[in-house]
């Protein structure tokens, strides 16, 4: 921040010449800290109990395979919780994107009573936690008797506002009515313009989003963990509290390790090979200058 | 696009009154989710909130109708204060060197005079731990500060301490890593959100500033600064209804107990923990109630600076 006086040119060369070796110390220090607990989960991954309880090492192990194993053979059930997880995760995004598209959709193309009264309500409740209703979603959904259900928090996605938020933020810049129009004196049902025209447009903020409500889902614990209580339904972040919850002390720490990373690193994994468009559509979303 | 919109709708009127009541056939799907699985619920947590409802061993109490008694006592027992409190501690931990380092990374990344190389390899790894599950993410940290953990083991062997610290059995050592985490997860969010809106600002103003003869630390302060408030305001905001969330990565940490001695229990963990252990719902519902005004009123505040308002037209 102590650039000298731009008339100064020695002084200002040194001055962002310092400053740039200060940036770069400074981003390398907070690299360090972003990944190093993620390499340590992986060199403990690879190490065998005996081995972790005798110390920390900077090198792999060759116990993978073996910590694999006994996760697979565990008595939490880690397999059937990936499958759950990925399940919910899809199904979630699927519906967040579609529904919040058509939803968008709704309110970009169409003239009616009540639009801009409905849209304003969305923007409203957008903030607002799902916490907060948490008490009377359970009731309601044991009321329904879809306890150990996926469904209903797959359904949920149907009605997100902030997905909706940002397929109408991407239709005002890059779906003109004229288009729709076209479509229309082609002879299109307006149904299928939405399917098969406004779909394809949209395609980059689908795909934005879907990455996102994916992960969201597939981070979730607290909703999921208040309607899954069948072991066979639960999800990892789920099985992740329960062995926390265990007596963890008895446990392999080799096969614990091998747990967490089954949980972060599909996601480390997708995220590195999509990180351009995610990373790009973090501030596209939220509040425009 | 909104004038090409009436004007549109202006020429094609006769069939676009036709085809406008499509538009209430595409708004079905969101309308009857959200209120069933979203309002409805809402409500009854709300009517719960007047009920005393509780299990009292294998009995069920209720429910009865209390009136205001749940917030009475919820307000008077000191409890809820206290998680209050240590949420708020927590947010504050983390958001003062999140926004910290936020704005001088977004500062430096967007300066290009600094002209930094390796933006995008910085900005990837940075937003990586925003990805994270949080739950497994404490998990870990659980695993690498225990007694017997690596970082004991690396502290130890490189002569920082002789003995292994009891991390998670401290109370500020436990808010520590609980903010510090939070840390990590949201302030690659931050900086590429701060980042975008100084992208945003006029790049002749710093010409002109320059011209002047400003310096950096000038240039931030006096024309940075004031053209990122709403910007910042909206991050200042949106955090504190996502710090008022916090819940997973305390109760992995602390197993839920809040521990040591409640001094890291979340709003959130104590509203579970009336859910699910002591199955209080009267009180459960008093307190999502208190949470709902609080997040719903600071939403009100997103919606004003984020100028929401607006975009409706």
């Amino acid at each position: 921040m102590s650039s000298k006086n731009a008339n100064n040119g020695l002084k200002k060369g040194m001055g962002i010449h310092a400053r740039r070796v200060l940036a770069y110390v400074v981003l390398i220090i907070m690299t360090f800290l972003c990944l190093f607990w993620f390499y340590v989960l992986f060199i403990n991954a690879t190490r065998s109990n005996s081995e972790i309880q005798r110390g920390f090492s900077a090198i792999p192990g060759s116990r993978l395979a073996a910590n694999w194993q006994s996760l697979m053979n565990d008595s939490l059930p880690f397999v059937h919780g990936m499958i759950n997880s990925l399940i919910v995760a899809a199904l979630t995004a699927l519906c967040a994107v579609y529904f919040s598209a058509m939803t968008a959709y709704s309110i970009h193309a169409y003239e009616y009573k009540g639009r801009k009264a409905i849209y304003t309500f969305i923007l409203a409740v957008m903030m607002i936690p799902s916490q907060v209703t948490i008490l009377g979603f359970v009731d309601l959904i044991r009321g329904m008797n879809l306890m150990n259900n996926f469904l209903p928090l797959i359904i949920t996605s149907v009605a997100s506002p902030a997905v909706f938020f940002f397929m109408k933020q991407y239709m005002d810049s890059s779906l003109p009515l004229a288009l729709i129009e076209a479509a229309r004196i082609d002879g299109s049902g307006e149904f299928r313009t939405f399917n098969q025209i406004v779909l394809p447009i949209m395609k980059p903020a689908i795909a934005v989003q879907a990455i996102f409500s994916f992960v969201s889902s597939w981070n979730n614990y607290f909703v999921p963990v208040q309607i899954l209580q069948k072991n066979d339904m639960k999800t990892l972040p789920i099985l992740i509290a329960q062995l926390r919850a265990a007596d963890w002390k008895k446990f392999d720490m080799g096969e614990v390790y091998m747990a967490i990373a089954f949980s972060i690193f599909p996601v480390v994994v997708v995220y590195l090979i999509l990180s351009k468009y995610i990373v790009g559509g973090v501030a596209a979303g939220s509040v425009k200058g | 696009m909104k004038k090409s919109a009436t004007a549109a709708a202006g020429k094609f009127n006769h069939r676009a009154v036709r085809y406008n009541r499509w538009g209430y056939f595409f708004l079905i799907p969101f309308a009857v989710v959200f209120v069933i699985f979203q309002l409805i619920p809402l409500i009854t947590t709300i009517y719960h909130s007047f009920y005393e409802y509780y299990r009292s061993g294998l009995k069920w109490i209720g429910p009865n109708f209390i009136g205001l008694e749940n917030y009475k006592t919820l307000f008077s027992s000191g409890g809820v204060w206290q998680y209050f409190g240590n949420t708020m501690i927590l947010w504050i931990m983390n958001f003062i060197p999140q926004i910290f380092f936020s704005l001088l990374f977004a500062a430096w990344f967007s300066d290009t005079r600094l002209n930094l190389k390796g933006q995008r390899f910085f900005k990837t790894v940075i937003y990586l731990p925003n990805l994270i599950m949080a739950s497994a993410f404490a998990m870990l940290f659980f695993v690498l500060f225990s007694n017997i953990g690596p970082i004991n083991s690396i502290l130890q062997s490189i002569g920082i301490l002789k003995q292994p610290y009891d991390f998670l059995n401290h109370k500020w050592s436990v808010r520590i890593l609980i903010s510090f985490m939070n840390f990590l997860m949201w302030f690659g969010n931050t900086t590429i959100l701060l980042l975008a809106g100084m992208l945003g600002i006029d790049t002749q103003l710093f010409e002109a500033a320059e011209v002047d003869g400003a310096t950096s630390s000038q240039v931030f302060w006096k024309i940075t600064l004031p053209l990122l408030r709403p910007i910042l305001l909206y991050v200042v905001i949106t955090s504190l209804i996502g710090g008022l969330q916090l819940f997973d990565v305390p109760q992995v940490l602390t197993n839920g107990t809040g521990d040591p001695m409640r001094t890291s229990m979340t709003m959130i963990m104590y509203l579970n923990r009336n859910l699910t252990t002591s199955r209080n719902y009267g009180m459960s519902g008093a307190i999502s109630v208190f949470l709902f005004v609080i997040t719903g009123a600071l939403s009100l505040i997103v919606f004003k600076v984020a100028g929401y308002g607006e975009k409706v037209k």
